[in-house]
């Protein structure tokens, strides 16, 4: 079973529906014990970045971190990506997961924030989630900080400068965009992660 | 490179579309999912559903209408109209809604803004403004009640404020084009455009693929939308987005 983590940060329909229709079983919860037992974790993510304190006092920083050791494959999407940073500038006290090394940023002055829209991806050949997905492909962005480049980037986006639009690392994977809004391409990153 | 966004509307009547686009493969030209369905197909980067109901009739049909349409869609899914409240904007997000527009809701009560973007985001709120030229040289007036009363707001400042309370995009309809396939109204549109940072969907005028090309490079659009277009020249918004893209307009395409 795929747990959705749920942390009260904006609308998990879209998300969920996504797995649905490509008939995998998942279920939207904000209990540990739950997210200790799945098969594959989800952490999505809309709004603001200091909403991810609420998995701090819940316990679901913990279960997910667990998870993540004994190698459950997990993607966070959006804020859920950025979480997995250490830190953002939308919120400099919130503590994120440290998976991978830097901070957030917020866009420069040059461009309009947020990045909403289609955007065009580089993509890693060697990735798994990508596994499929053509080169230069689509995606559908919105947000209002970016996480940098890292050795883990394995997609990486043009706005205001480059940015990592997806990392991934052994069982762990994020994505910037939105993968259940991002048509055939969507479809087909969420299917390969579902297949991992 | 970020794309410009062709956006496809629904006008909804009691859970019919009307104006409906003619797609020879659909069974029924008049339901919504259908043709949602069919234009992110055929290459729509994103569908606005515009429930123009009546409002006794809208509450039975609206959430029904969208959970149907949404089941489907892997698209950004906006719904508006008459939406007056938390409460109702949570219901039509919790329908599959991805963002929701506010217009004559948020013109009375500017607050409620900030109340959608704090519990679900700025990224789901659209303010939708109805726009009128008014009689002083490069000015407009903003239009509640679907554009049947003056709100006695300047569009391009109640857009700054729409910003400030946590909109997330603007919706912006030109009143003097709406209707009349003569172009979009560029100079409305740069000019709310370049006093936000957010982003500004044009709408209102669409006839042909020039007045998209033209709204996108003098217009200052991020994203532009029309409806009844898709009845005259173009059948596919796929046509469209080629024509753009072959007048070197960024387009998602092929998709």
């Amino acid at each position: 079973m795929i747990a959705i983590v749920d942390y009260g940060a904006g609308n998990l329909t879209s998300v969920k529906k996504a797995f649905d229709w490509l008939g995998y079983e998942c279920a939207i919860t904000s209990d540990p014990a739950q997210v200790a037992k799945a098969t594959k974790v989800v952490l999505p993510g809309v709004g603001h970045f200091a909403s991810t304190d609420v998995l701090d006092r819940s316990g679901l920083r913990d279960a997910i971190a667990d998870a993540i050791a004994r190698g459950i494959p997990f993607l966070g999407i959006c804020v859920g990506m950025q979480w997995m940073f250490e830190h953002s500038q939308e919120s400099p006290e919130t503590r994120g997961l440290g998976l991978f090394n830097g901070e957030c940023e917020r866009f420069p002055a040059s461009v309009k924030s947020p990045h909403v829209g289609w955007n065009s991806l580089q993509i890693n050949p060697a990735s798994r989630l990508f596994g499929g997905v053509p080169a230069s492909s689509f995606v559908y962005f919105t947000h209002s900080f970016r996480a940098p480049l890292t050795d883990a980037t394995a997609a990486c986006c043009e706005y205001g400068g480059r940015f990592s639009a997806a990392v991934e690392r052994d069982n762990i994977f994020g994505v910037q965009f939105h993968p259940e809004k991002s048509g055939e391409i969507g479809k087909q990153l969420l299917r390969n992660f579902c297949a991992l | 490179m970020l794309t410009k966004r062709i956006i496809a509307c629904l006008d909804v009547d009691a859970g019919r579309v009307v104006k409906g686009v003619q797609f020879a493969s659909l069974r029924d030209a008049g339901d919504p999912a259908e043709l949602a369905k069919a234009h992110a197909a055929s290459g729509a980067d994103e569908i606005v559903l515009l429930d123009i109901s009546a409002a006794h009739q809208r509450r039975a049909t609206l959430l029904d209408t969208v959970r149907r349409t949404a089941a489907e869609l892997f698209i950004p899914f906006t719904v508006g109209g008459g939406i007056r409240t938390l409460e109702e904007a949570a219901a039509v997000f919790s329908a599959g809604a991805d963002k929701i527009s506010v217009n004559s809701a948020a013109l009375a009560d500017p607050a409620l803004i900030t109340q959608i973007a704090e519990r679900f985001g700025s990224q789901a709120v659209v303010v939708a403004i109805d726009a009128k030229r008014s009689s002083s040289k490069g000015s407009w007036e903003a239009f509640t009640q679907g554009g049947r009363t003056p709100a006695r707001r300047d569009a391009v400042d109640w857009a700054r404020e729409a910003e400030s309370r946590g909109a997330g995009e603007i919706l912006l309809t030109s009143m003097d084009r709406d209707g009349t396939g003569a172009g979009f109204d560029c100079e409305l549109t740069h000019t709310v455009s370049d006093s936000v940072r957010i982003p500004v969907i044009a709408s209102g005028g669409a006839g042909g693929a020039q007045h998209f090309v033209d709204v996108f490079r003098d217009g200052h659009a991020d994203a532009a939308l029309a409806a009844s277009i898709f009845h005259y020249g173009f059948s596919q918004i796929s046509e469209l987005k080629q024509e753009l893209a072959a007048q070197q307009v960024p387009m998602r395409w092929p998709c």
